[in-house]
Formats: C-alpha cells, sequence, structure tokens
C-alpha cells in the first residue's frame, strides 16, 4: 500500500518542495513560539509583537490568495467579492470575541458597548448561541459556504461568465457593506467589533497568546496550501483548468461543469473565511471597510502580480505586495495606492503571468 | 418527480404496443434508426435557422450533411448537443429518448460526441491528458476529486494515441499541435467516451491532402461501429466518404441520397453545387 501513497505525495510536491514546506513549518510552528516563549526580550532572536502581528496577517492573507488563484488561476472564474467572505469569516469569529469580553466593557453590561449605546436591552435573536467557541468555528465555515452556494447556484446555472459575473460579485460586497455600515444591522455599524480581551479564556494582550494565534495560522497556512496542491494536481485540477480554457468542450465530454464551478467557487469561499476568522483575533478589529470593493481587487492584485495558475505565485503575491504595503503606508502613507496602481500595470504590460515567470525562468535557464 | 415517472410510463405504454421491452435510459434501437430529428424548428429573431426539419440516421451509418452557408448545418449539430433548445420538435435518440429534454453534458454522456468546427481541444494540458479528461468514467465531481488511472485506462488511453498517430506527442501541450493533429486529437477525445454518434463539423477543414486522406482513412474504419454524422464543405472529401448525403437548405432538406444522385439533382445544382 506504501508504493501508491509516495507516488501521490511526490506528485504533490518535490523532494524540495517538501523540504522547503517543512522548514518554513518548523520555524513558524516550533522555532518562533519557543524563541519567543523562552527568550528575553532583548535577545537579538527574540521576534517583537509586532513581527508576528504583521507575519500572522500576511498568512492570512495568503490563504485568501490562495482561494483566489484556486478560483481564477485555475477554475478562470474572477471574484471581485472575496473580502466579502473574510470580512464574513471575520464577523462570525468577531460575535464570539464580543462575548468573550463579557461585562468589562466601558458600560460594563454583559452587552457589546455599541448595544448599549443603541440603548438595546438585549442580544437581537441572531446572537444566539455566539457564546460558544465551537458554533463559532462552525460559522465561519457555513456562512461565507453557505451565501457562496447560493449565490453561485443562480449564477452558474443562468451561466453567467467572465466580466459580469466579476461585476456581480462586486455588487454582492458592496451591498453587504452597505447592510453592516447600518447601525441597525446589529454588528456594530462603521466601527464594528474591536477591544477584545480574550480567546477561550486567554488573553489576547499575552505575548503567548499572539504567538498561539500566529502558530495556528501558519499551521491552517500550510494545510491550505496542501489541500489547493492536493486539488490542482489531481484531475480535478485539470478538469477546472479546462473548464477554464474551453468550457463547451468540457460539457460535450458529458461533465457537469456547473457543479465543479459551484464546488470550487464555494471551497474557495470557505477558506477566505476560515482565513477572515483567523485574522480578526490577531489584528483585534473587524468592519465593514473589509467588504469594500476595493479590498477584493487587491486581492486579485497579489494574485495578478505574483503569478495566477500556481500556487506558489499566490503566495508569493500576497507577501510582495503586503510587505510593501505596510512599509509604504509608514513611509509614504500618501503615495500607496499610486504604488499599488503601477505595479499592477507594470505586471499586467510586462509580466503577465507575475513574478513567479521571472523565477521560473531562472530556473530553467540555470 | 411526477412529471418525470409519468413520462417513463407513457414511454412504456407506447413501446410495449410495439410488443418489445423497453428499458428507460437504454438507447432502443428496434426500429434501425439511432437518431431521429423530428420537425424541429428553431428561430433567432424571426430567422428561421431550422425550419421543420427532418430526417433519420441509421445505427452504424456514415452520413455526410451539406449545404450552403446559413442552410443550418451548425444550428442542426447544436440542436441535437442540447446547445440550442429547438422552438418546436424533438429529437430522439433511438425510439425513446428525448433529447430536446436533456443537458449538453447527459447528451454527451448517453453516447453523442460533437467535434466542433474550429478544433477545440484543452490547450494548457498535455495530448495524454486531454484523452485522460475526455475517457468515459464517472464523471460526477466527488468521484473526480479522488479519481487515479487505472493501468487499463493507461493502456485504452495509449491505444487511441497510436490510433490518431500522435504517440509521440503524448507529453506535448496540445496548444503546440498542428491544425490537423488537433482535429485527430478532438476525434480521438470524441471516441475515448465510446459514443453511439459521432457529430463532425468540417473534420477535414484546414488539413493538407494528406491528412484529408488519412481522416478519410479514419472515418471509414469508424463508420459500423459508431454512427457518423459529417458536416462537409469539401466536396472531394464527401464524395471520398459518402454513402449517403443529406443537403440542407434554408432550414429544411432539399434532398437525400447518393453522391451521384445528389449531384445530378437540379434544384441542388441551383442552390449550391453550381455556384
Amino acid at each position: 500500500m506504501m508504493g501508491p501513497v509516495t507516488t501521490r505525495l511526490t506528485q504533490l510536491l518535490g523532494a524540495r518542495g517538501w523540504a522547503v514546506l517543512a522548514a518554513l513549518v518548523a520555524v513558524v510552528l516550533v522555532a518562533i513560539p519557543l524563541t519567543r516563549a523562552w527568550l528575553p526580550p532583548e535577545h537579538p532572536l527574540y521576534l517583537s509583537d509586532y513581527f508576528v502581528l504583521l507575519t500572522g496577517k500576511i498568512m492570512c492573507y495568503m490563504m485568501v490568495a490562495l482561494a483566489m488563484d484556486l478560483i481564477w488561476g485555475y477554475a478562470g472564474i474572477l471574484s471581485l467579492g472575496h473580502g466579502l467572505f473574510f470580512a464574513l469569516g471575520g464577523y462570525a469569529m468577531g460575535m464570539y470575541l464580543m462575548r468573550e469580553i463579557g461585562t468589562e466593557g466601558q458600560y460594563q453590561s454583559h452587552l457589546p458597548d455599541y448595544m448599549v449605546f443603541l440603548d438595546w436591552k438585549e442580544f437581537p435573536w441572531y446572537w444566539a448561541g455566539t457564546e460558544y467557541f465551537v458554533l463559532a468555528v462552525l460559522k465561519v465555515i457555513l456562512v461565507p459556504g453557505l451565501l457562496a452556494f447560493v449565490f453561485g447556484w443562480f449564477a452558474f446555472r443562468s451561466r453567467i461568465k467572465g466580466v459580469y459575473f466579476s461585476i456581480i460579485t462586486q455588487a454582492l460586497t458592496f451591498a453587504f457593506m452597505l447592510l453592516f455600515f447600518r447601525n441597525d444591522t446589529g454588528f456594530g455599524g462603521n466601527n464594528g467589533f474591536t477591544d477584545f480581551k480574550r480567546i477561550l479564556g486567554f488573553s489576547l494582550a499575552e505575548p503567548a497568546t499572539k504567538s498561539a494565534l500566529f502558530a495556528v495560522t501558519g499551521l491552517f497556512l500550510a494545510l491550505t496550501f496542501l489541500l489547493c496542491r492536493y486539488l490542482v494536481t489531481s484531475k480535478f485540477g485539470r478538469l477546472l483548468a479546462a473548464v477554464r480554457d474551453a468550457e463547451s468542450r468540457t460539457m460535450f465530454c458529458g461533465y457537469n461543469t456547473r457543479d465543479y464551478k459551484l464546488f470550487v467557487w464555494t471551497l474557495s469561499a470557505i477558506l477566505c473565511g476560515i482565513a477572515g476568522a483567523l485574522y480578526v483575533p490577531q489584528v483585534g478589529i473587524i468592519n465593514p471597510s473589509e467588504m469594500s470593493p476595493a479590498n477584493s481587487i487587491e486581492i486579485a492584485i497579489w494574485v495578478a502580480v505574483g503569478g495566477r495558475g500556481t500556487l506558489s505565485g499566490a503566495l508569493l503575491g500576497a507577501g510582495i505586495v503586503n510587505g510593501a504595503k505596510s512599509w509604504f503606508t509608514v513611509a509614504f502613507p500618501e503615495f500607496w495606492l499610486y504604488f499599488l496602481g503601477a505595479l499592477f500595470i507594470f505586471v499586467t504590460l510586462f509580466l503577465p503571468r507575475g513574478v513567479m515567470s521571472l523565477l521560473n525562468a531562472r530556473r530553467r535557464a540555470t | 418527480m411526477t412529471g418525470v415517472s409519468d413520462q417513463t410510463l407513457i414511454v412504456e405504454g407506447r413501446t410495449m404496443g410495439l410488443g418489445h421491452v423497453v428499458r428507460p435510459g437504454e438507447i432502443d434501437l428496434s426500429h434501425g434508426s439511432i437518431l431521429y430529428v423530428d420537425s424541429v424548428t428553431v428561430s433567432f429573431d424571426g430567422f428561421k435557422a431550422l425550419n421543420d426539419l427532418s430526417f433519420a440516421i441509421d445505427a452504424g451509418e456514415l452520413r455526410c450533411v451539406i449545404g450552403p452557408n446559413g442552410a443550418g448545418k451548425t444550428t442542426m449539430m447544436d440542436v441535437i448537443t442540447g446547445k440550442t433548445r429547438p422552438d418546436t420538435g424533438k429529437v430522439y435518440l433511438g425510439q425513446t429518448i428525448d433529447l430536446t429534454e436533456m443537458g449538453e453534458y447527459e447528451i454527451a454522456r448517453i453516447g453523442i460526441g460533437r467535434k466542433f468546427q474550429k478544433p477545440t481541444v484543452f490547450e494548457s494540458h498535455t495530448v495524454f491528458e486531454n484523452l485522460e479528461l475526455a475517457m468515459k468514467a464517472d464523471k460526477s465531481v466527488w468521484t473526480v476529486l479522488f479519481q487515479r488511472l487505472s493501468g487499463e485506462q493507461r493502456d485504452r488511453i495509449h491505444e487511441m494515441l497510436s490510433r490518431i498517430g500522435l504517440t509521440e506527442r503524448a507529453d506535448s501541450l496540445a496548444g503546440m499541435l498542428s491544425h490537423g493533429q488537433k482535429q485527430w486529437l478532438e476525434i480521438g477525445m470524441l471516441l475515448m467516451q465510446d459514443p453511439q454518434i459521432l457529430l463532425l463539423d468540417e473534420p477535414a477543414a484546414g488539413m493538407s491532402d494528406e491528412e484529408t486522406a488519412r481522416t478519410a482513412e479514419l472515418l471509414q474504419t469508424l463508420a459500423g461501429r459508431h454512427s457518423i454524422v459529417v458536416v462537409e464543405h469539401d466536396m472531394e472529401f464527401v464524395a471520398s466518404i459518402a454513402r449517403k448525403v443529406t443537403v440542407l437548405h434554408e432550414g429544411r432538406v432539399l434532398a437525400e441520397g447518393s453522391m451521384d444522385r445528389i449531384q445530378n439533382d437540379e434544384r441542388v445544382i441551383e442552390v449550391y453545387l453550381g455556384r
């Protein structure tokens, strides 16, 4: 039985790929949390809270980039609404984190501050059960998943494709943003959720909690990567590319392409939701601006910059763009958007297959 | 649900009357014909692309369909394969299966393969992978997620590669093939599905003389095992393979018969050959 499993593993990633992955996992899951636990903060090898927060955040974005690459790079469906699924996962987790505050808010009520401010006396019905972590985890998966499934079911059944599909997803995230901006919706209006105190009873201000969240994010990123890798190296992945390149031929080969699109679309949304849920406890805030159309477009830019249709390209793109962003928004905050736009134009014109194509070209040359 | 079972009952009732048992979903060839197009009309913005079109294809037959541009040849294929729904009329596979009620993928699964006018293959996949994806198998999402090629399936693919003359190109991307090779790959993909009927839209278009001759040869060997409908412009090619020819004009059958008869038919000469 070992034979086929081993061949499948080497198909999944080459020997070098597995080595790199194992090394990264060891660093993120073991080395960084342990050095942060044992070394004094003055030690040169001690990585600061700032570094852990920033890389943790970027790892969440990398998960989103993988999800985006699956649907856009492989299946050829450009979503400009993936920020919505990310935000919904974040809100599902945020509701639980709000309950964890308990009565330690400004008004010492069991209700979140904004509800007291709105003069609400009790939680709205849809907050029922939000104090349970397990239910929060379920909602992180089910809410984005169900929304994507229902939306996709109608969109793919009506054979909405290409730019029309992209525009509708953009409108979808915009509509949700307006909905979440309203105070009456019950999710804190434009302030969203913030001032979290604890997760599962552990203080979010503790360096150890931060390390743990960072490690969990790394674990989920690695799992997401392996899942995506499994999909794209299997017959299923070849079929996604077939749908992208010649959908009618795929149908005339006897595949119900609608099911395939719906499956990968829903899966992609769920992955974004998980990323959002990991993001919120680390950055400590979730608000409707995460649903802004510009955010979703930025996700597509990460993947385009890195190189769509290659998973490592998606990871690289999310890393490069967000790394540049965190530096730029400190050094020249007002120029960030110009830079992002210029980067996108440059990549589109000169590197249509992304930064990844440069690396591949070099590897082939040597 | 009731609609479906009612329909089955009617179908069974009708065939019971004819004195033999028919299982739903199985192709009934008791009357010799495998495909009936029954008074099909399709109009686009008032223009009748197909106008009360009727004809039948016998099991194992190799039929050529010719006709001037706009005669409705491609629309006819669209209707048979489920891409276009007719305004009126029905298309039957065998005696019992109504294709106008089915989706494209279902029609493909039940045994109708279609080659497009412009060769359509999966260009970013290798030739081998193209055949793998086309091969007859369970094609639902959940199965495909865990499907692996068996040794037997691998052999089938290699057999097909040698049959369409692409063994040496097995690992090349399909996008790198010449035009003629893409045409053959597409035909090979259809054959991997074990189809009952092959619909071929201009299989010799853009081929060299030698390639055309080889294609004609290939089609000759396929006839008998499959029913084949070829839409073609190239008269020489049609003459080299045809046993029976159907001429379409303005969405209907203008004439039908052997190539000799067709070439001497006054009306055919007027609308098509004479120009």
